[in-house]
């Protein structure tokens, strides 16, 4: 029996977007790792409680430590974590709104709803991404 | 003409594809669960932090409840290991004759855990 002959792949949104979704996902994983890592290592001599922790791995911003008794905040707030935390909100919004976009194309047919659910994703990519960054730099 | 991906709830539950579907399905919930809890919590943060609405504070109140802190930190959870899982997948294709086994370790990895971190909320919720 022949395998059937595959068409080369070439350089499409969807192609790019699948790489996109698996290096983002690694990346996102690797991130968390580094905050639980790091979390520990800044804060388990002092009172950091398991949520606090685990807040901390999802989203490494300073508000997230404020339950726990953290003696100064300087490790905590600063410009590498602001570059981790930007990091983070672009890949998460770009991944989990391509995810978004994947299931309007499964379920929708083209015509206006199509186009105006598509137009409805990116603008709420736009909108979260920047928002989230905004926040961060507040913060 | 591309695959059609178009599945209801209910063929989900009727297609009888195991381990594999369930995984696929629940992915796809998992996503879409985070999305929303994300998006609700930067619109949240940006409300209270920089204009210090009450509405910020509402929807704070909405998703720190019990309820639906479990169903996040599952779809966390989940959304991560089973992605890990396909990215391995992926990386190595020769692995996907061993997909439904596959399906089986991932439950092995996510129930512990899972159980773990809703015992330890749960604990924490009834002492107040």
């Amino acid at each position: 029996m022949r395998s059937r002959v595959m068409p080369k792949p070439s350089w499409n949104l969807e192609y790019l977007m699948w790489i996109f979704t698996r290096i983002s996902g690694l990346t996102l994983i690797l991130l968390a790792v580094l905050g639980i890592g790091l979390g520990l290592i800044m804060g388990a001599r002092t009172q950091l409680d398991l949520g606090t922790l685990m807040r901390w791995a999802f989203f490494p911003n300073s508000n997230h430590v404020l339950d726990s008794e953290i003696p100064d905040l300087y490790l905590w707030a600063n410009g590498f974590w602001q570059i981790i935390q930007i990091l983070a909100v672009a890949f998460a919004a770009t991944h989990g709104f391509n995810g978004l976009r994947v299931i309007v194309e499964d379920y929708s047919k083209p015509g206006f709803w199509q186009a105006f659910l598509r137009f409805l994703v990116f603008l709420l990519w736009i909108f979260s991404s920047l928002v989230g960054i905004y926040v961060i730099l507040g913060s | 003409m591309a695959l059609s991906r178009k599945v209801g709830l209910f063929e989900v539950l009727k297609y009888k594809g195991g381990g594999p579907m369930l995984a696929w399905a629940l992915h796809r919930i998992s996503g879409l669960g985070i999305i929303i809890f994300v998006t609700l919590h930067v619109l949240a943060s940006f409300l209270t932090q920089q204009l210090g609405s009450d509405l910020g504070i509402f929807i704070n109140i909405i998703y720190e409840s019990i309820y639906f802190q479990l169903f996040i930190v599952f779809c966390a959870i989940f959304h991560g290991v089973n992605g890990f899982r396909i990215i391995l997948l992926d990386i190595w294709p020769r692995l996907i004759r061993y997909q439904k086994e596959s399906t089986w370790l991932e439950w092995i990895v996510i129930l512990p855990l899972y159980i773990l971190t809703a015992y330890i909320m749960i604990r924490r919720f009834l002492a107040g």
